[in-house]
């Protein structure tokens, strides 16, 4: 028969998603502003105390990058929910999860990717140790994905309800805490010159457990929030 | 149940639905609905605003779920092998699942891939039989609320399904484009389709066979 492979159907709906978000590029600027923005302000505020700064940097960047995936979250299946598209989507033959997990990966591609190529700049202007950079950016290449995939659970549960936001957030911020902790505890201790592979090795594991898990319960969950 | 009657139905029958029933926010939609539909004939699902329509559709594709009552589509129970099930339908609900910001040729190009296509099917062939084919181009925002509609149907086209599941196709169509469609469907029946639609419009479908069922009385 003709049904294409499940490849071919994930890189389909990746492509689409990724025309999509270019022709729509206005709205996932927001959460790289707010972003930018808070990270460019927080200094301002403080003040110069390079020593203070310094040692709130990794904290800093990982909960306004937090925040900015949250920002971003909502819209991962809002426009499918309304134009119809997340129906066919789930009566395709094709493994709704895997339809969902190429949804996930166009999304971290618009909304977590870029976070990752302008959180090494904003992180020196909070004069984070240079030696720590790379460690910051390993963080968020592991984290930043969690945080879309378990994000997409939430999104599907509320995906139904007319506010949904503030559920959203509720849902899914306990489920973002550990990426928090281990993250900005790597960054830390990198600053610190301490090893951090433990640290690396735990949110590995979490960010291979939600590539498994995730699209399974969004699956599922888009289906019953369709029902 | 007799077994023998049902089975002497399935032998027929591609599509049977017995005592199907659906309850939506704890009101009763309907229950005990029963049907069967062979290779090339429609059915049309009537009933009032509010009467569960939408539902029976919804659930005859399994978006949504069944209170009780069993589906079999070529003698097989549709729960048993739903990628089989869901690769041999074409639905076209209520919102177009189109994609505004796509132009109507790349809209079918990623519908076909999430489903299975038709061998030698081609955007462009299907655009023109529903009368778009210099709109191929075009992004759907653009497009009026009709061409977009129209959009959504030559996706049928792309899919090598047999059994077509439409909810108010014609909605929004004017004289000409609906009987472009009504086309579509003659033709999709000739081949040895099925069709189950919902439409508040009279269609004419020539010499197939028309079923009814009513919901809401």
């Amino acid at each position: 028969m003709n049904q294409p492979a499940i490849s071919v159907a994930y890189m389909t709906l990746l492509r689409r998603d990724i025309i999509l978000a270019y022709r729509n590029r206005a709205e996932f600027a927001n959460p790289l502003l707010f972003f930018a923005l808070v990270a460019t302000l927080l200094p301002l505020g403080i003040g110069p105390d390079t020593e203070l700064l310094s040692r709130i940097a990794p904290g800093v960047v990982w909960v306004v990058a937090l925040l900015a995936t949250l920002l971003a979250l909502e819209g991962m299946f809002r426009a499918d929910f309304e134009d119809g598209a997340l129906e066919l989507m789930l009566i395709s033959p094709q493994p709704v999860a895997a339809l969902v997990l190429a949804k996930v990966t166009a999304h971290w591609l618009v909304a977590g990717l870029p976070l990752l190529i302008i959180a090494p700049p904003l992180a020196m202007m909070l004069y984070l140790p240079v030696g720590a950079l790379p460690v910051l950016l390993a963080t968020l290449a592991l984290g930043t994905p969690v945080l879309s995939l378990v994000g997409s659970i939430g999104v599907a549960l509320t995906i139904g309800l007319r506010r949904g936001g503030m559920l959203l957030a509720l849902l899914v911020l306990p489920l973002y805490v550990p990426v928090l902790i281990f993250a900005t505890s790597a960054v830390d201790a990198a600053a610190a010159g301490l090893p951090v592979s433990g640290q690396l090795a735990i949110m590995g594991a979490i960010f291979i457990m939600s590539v498994i898990l995730a699209p399974l319960a969004t699956a599922a969950g888009l289906r019953i929030a369709l029902n | 149940m007799d077994t023998v009657a049902s089975d002497n139905l399935v032998a027929t029958a591609e599509l049977t639905a017995r005592e199907l029933a659906c309850t939506r926010n704890e009101r009763q939609l309907f229950s005990g609905v029963d049907f069967s539909l062979r290779a090339g004939e429609a059915l049309r699902i009537d009933g009032p605003n509010g009467s569960g329509k939408t539902s029976l559709l919804r659930l005859l594709c399994g978006l949504g779920l069944r209170d009780a009552g069993k589906v079999q589509w070529r003698g097989r129970d549709v729960d048993d092998d739903r990628a089989a099930f869901l690769a041999d339908i074409g639905y076209v609900g209520h919102a177009n699942g189109i994609k505004l910001e796509l132009t109507a040729h790349e809209n079918l190009r990623f519908a076909s891939a999430l489903g299975r296509s038709k061998p030698l099917s081609t955007s462009s062939h299907a655009l023109a039989a529903v009368g778009l084919k210099t709109m191929s181009d075009t992004l759907c925002r653009t497009l009026s609320a009709g061409q977009r509609r129209r959009v959504a149907l030559a996706r049928l086209l792309m899919l090598d399904a047999r059994l077509w599941l439409l909810d108010e196709p014609l909605t929004a169509l004017d004289t000409d484009a609906a009987r472009q469609i009504e086309a579509m469907l003659r033709a999709h029946l000739d081949t040895g389709g099925l069709l189950i639609l919902t439409t508040h419009r009279p269609i004419d479908l020539g010499a197939h066979p028309l079923k009814r069922i009513v919901l809401g009385v």
